[in-house]
């Protein structure tokens, strides 16, 4: 994973709540058993609606999107942050995202910047007057600045950390395999197993 | 101070904590669909890793699958690929799979339980966010992206903050006729799909503790559609009743031993809650959904919405953009609304009481004209002791279509799609803009209240239809 510390670039407001992860990449695009590709799926009911908000020319080319709260929520599918980060998204704010798609981000590089209700709106003014606005996200402050507003997000402190070093999770995991060797030596023998199969 | 459920199964499976950290986690049983592995897979092979685990893993294809002409190769090459990518992988690394035709092939979580590999007290993950129907048995059980899939594949353990924990309690009875589903969707409707964020929820109280395994299992399926990270009940005999004659259920004296261990799970009378919700069973009756997310539900005997009604103005945003996706009007009573399409199954209502609940309704009734009933078991198994009790014939004789096992119309990866415009009536989970089709609307509803609606054509309960005389077959 690409180490994250600062990101600088243009946003798209997308003024929806409730953007769960069908939304963002439909189940038909998650047959690939790549692991790129996917930026065809990103939002694909939506991109055939010339009005949306990634049709618009002025917002060609960005990188942050600013959504309404409740973003990504329902099925666990990681695709839905690998077509964000194929299309060129680095950094998606929202006032409140589904667990599984913020877990599926900081895994895959994808920085989910929690702010308050206040901070989007006052995004989306500010992104909307003037779509060339740059935007910073500086995850070693864990601020996002655009035009006049500049506001602290939230992250928790491991994912950061992750982040901010571009560290692979299994190999830290496999670091402790001693621990883990020793906690199945405790394993109840009731547990089940799935070999030899039973019918 | 006493633990809560939730609070006991996390903590017997910490293999390490240290601050500031999340606690890596220890899993007991790892489920594997052909969607979300392939790239885990491969992350495994570039790395050189084996599956530490083999024995405690266990693979199907259901998202894809075809539902009929199983026994024919699969005619989109590219869910082929997926499907075949999965059996090619389970071979490679050694793990047990359940392919097209078997038994045991099936939605991933119907399988689970019916080969008694879900058991009380386990960690269950797998790919796929409804793996919080595994609950139900009293096992910590959650939906993982594929960066995790690989992580359990390479490890047997996950890194994860712990969750904050909630109580959801239902005192009192069900009234005749509302099921777990309604319960349940109830429920988002009052706590909205954000509700949960956070928590594991443990479901407690009168009304809980009287449902069967599977109408438990539906309730904690549901579980994610309203934001939580689990949802949980206390195992009880009713769990072990289940679990005695299930295939991998511990043997003699390692029943026993398990059993005193399950019982130790329950929630400590001291404990405490971080949240705590209540609900009274007797306020509940057959309730549906008429948005586009599942909070956006009312009972059946209701009108549509208005935005008006919502106080909040993302709510309010939200009703008029989904009565517009949806081709709704305000002020519609439910029940007038007309369906085109009635699909039974899935992994929130895909299991054999659930069948059993839309034949005893069918019988002797026939699906309207200008309306179609799928009706797709769960699993292999579910379809076999389906056709044992006759089931399939009630479905068949109705002019419903009697199919084979996957995930079908849930979420229309395979040919089992809505077309634009087209409506249905969902016993699945979620009614997300598109999820059966690009276009489709789905109300989703009660595998008793699908069926109603299949005979009338219009959204519907059993005690709207006129009697019918005729011989049910027993357990219907």
């Amino acid at each position: 994973m690409e180490a994250f510390t600062q990101h600088i670039g243009t946003a798209a407001p997308l003024r929806r709540s409730n953007v769960d992860t069908d939304q963002i990449i439909p189940a038909v695009y998650l047959k690939r058993v790549t692991r790129t590709g996917f930026e065809d799926g990103l939002f694909a009911a939506w991109r055939n609606d010339p009005s949306f908000v990634l049709n618009q020319p002025e917002y060609d080319g960005v990188s942050v999107l600013v959504a309404g709260p409740d973003f990504g929520t329902g099925s666990s599918r990681e695709h839905a942050v690998w077509a964000l980060l194929d299309y060129g998204f680095r950094v998606v704010v929202s006032s409140r995202f589904g667990d599984i798609f913020r877990g599926n981000s900081g895994k895959a590089g994808l920085l989910a910047a929690l702010v308050t209700q206040d901070v989007v709106e006052q995004l989306w003014t500010t992104i909307e007057a003037d779509p060339g606005t740059k935007v910073t996200v500086d995850l070693e402050n864990k601020t996002i600045s655009a035009g006049d507003v500049s506001a602290p997000f939230e992250i928790d402190d491991y994912t950061r950390y992750r982040l901010l070093n571009g560290l692979d999770d299994v190999g830290i995991t496999l670091s402790h395999a001693d621990e883990i060797a020793a906690y199945e030596a405790t394993r109840p023998s009731f547990k089940p197993a799935t070999l030899p199969a039973k019918a | 101070m006493g633990r809560t459920l939730s609070e006991k199964v996390w903590d017997a499976h910490v293999v390490r904590h240290a601050d500031g950290e999340p606690d890596l986690l220890y899993i007991d049983l790892h489920l594997v669909h052909e969607v979300t592995s392939p790239q885990a897979f491969d992350g495994l092979r570039l790395a050189g890793r084996p599956v530490r685990r083999p024995d405690l893993t266990i693979a199907t294809e259901d998202h894809n699958v075809p539902t009929y002409d199983v026994d024919k190769p699969i005619a989109d090459p590219v869910s082929r690929t997926q499907v075949d990518t999965l059996r090619k992988n389970a071979e490679e690394f050694g793990i047990r799979i359940h392919t097209l035709g078997d038994p045991d092939q099936g939605v991933v979580h119907v399988i689970g339980p019916q080969l008694g590999l879900t058991q009380p007290g386990m960690t269950v993950v797998c790919g796929d966010s409804h793996t919080s129907t595994h609950g139900a048995f009293g096992a910590i059980a959650f939906g993982i992206g594929t960066s995790e899939v690989e992580h359990v594949l390479a490890t047997q353990t996950l890194m994860q903050a712990r969750p904050k924990t909630m109580a959801v309690t239902v005192d009192g009875v069900l009234p005749d006729g509302v099921s777990a589903k309604d319960l349940v969707l109830a429920l988002i409707a009052k706590v909205g799909t954000g509700g949960g964020q956070g928590y594991i929820v443990e479901y407690r109280g009168e009304a809980i503790r009287a449902l069967s395994m599977e109408a438990r299992m539906t309730i904690c399926n549901m579980s994610i559609e309203w934001g939580a990270k689990a949802g949980m009940i206390a195992p009880d005999e009713t769990t072990f009743a289940y679990l005695q004659d299930k295939p991998h259920a511990p043997q003699g004296v390692d029943w026993e031993a398990a059993v005193e261990y399950w019982k130790s799970l329950a929630t400590d009378e001291d404990a405490t809650f971080d949240r705590e919700v209540v609900l009274r069973a007797e306020d509940i009756a057959p309730f549906v959904t008429w948005g586009t997310n599942p909070g956006q539900g009312i009972p059946l005997s209701e009108n549509v919405p208005s935005p008006d009604d919502f106080d909040n103005e993302n709510d309010k945003v939200a009703a008029e953009r989904a009565l517009e996706y949806m081709g709704l009007t305000a002020g519609t009573p439910m029940r007038e609304i007309h369906v085109d399409t009635v699909f039974l199954g899935s992994c929130t209502n895909g299991r054999i009481e659930d069948l059993r609940a839309a034949a005893g309704v069918l019988a002797g009734r026939k699906v309207a004209e200008g309306t179609r009933m799928l009706v797709v078991p769960g699993s292999g198994r579910v379809r076999l002791q389906a056709e044992a009790e006759g089931l399939d014939r009630i479905f068949k004789d109705a002019g419903a279509e009697w199919r084979g096992a996957g995930c079908s119309m849930c979420l229309g990866m395979n040919p089992d799609q809505l077309a634009p415009g087209e409506r249905s009536a969902s016993t699945s989970n979620r009614n997300f803009e598109g999820r059966q089709g690009k276009g489709g609307r789905t109300h989703l509803v009660s595998p008793l209240v699908a069926a109603a609606t299949a005979v009338t054509g219009t959204l519907a309960a059993p005690a709207d239809l006129p009697p019918v005389d005729v011989a049910v077959p027993e357990n219907v």
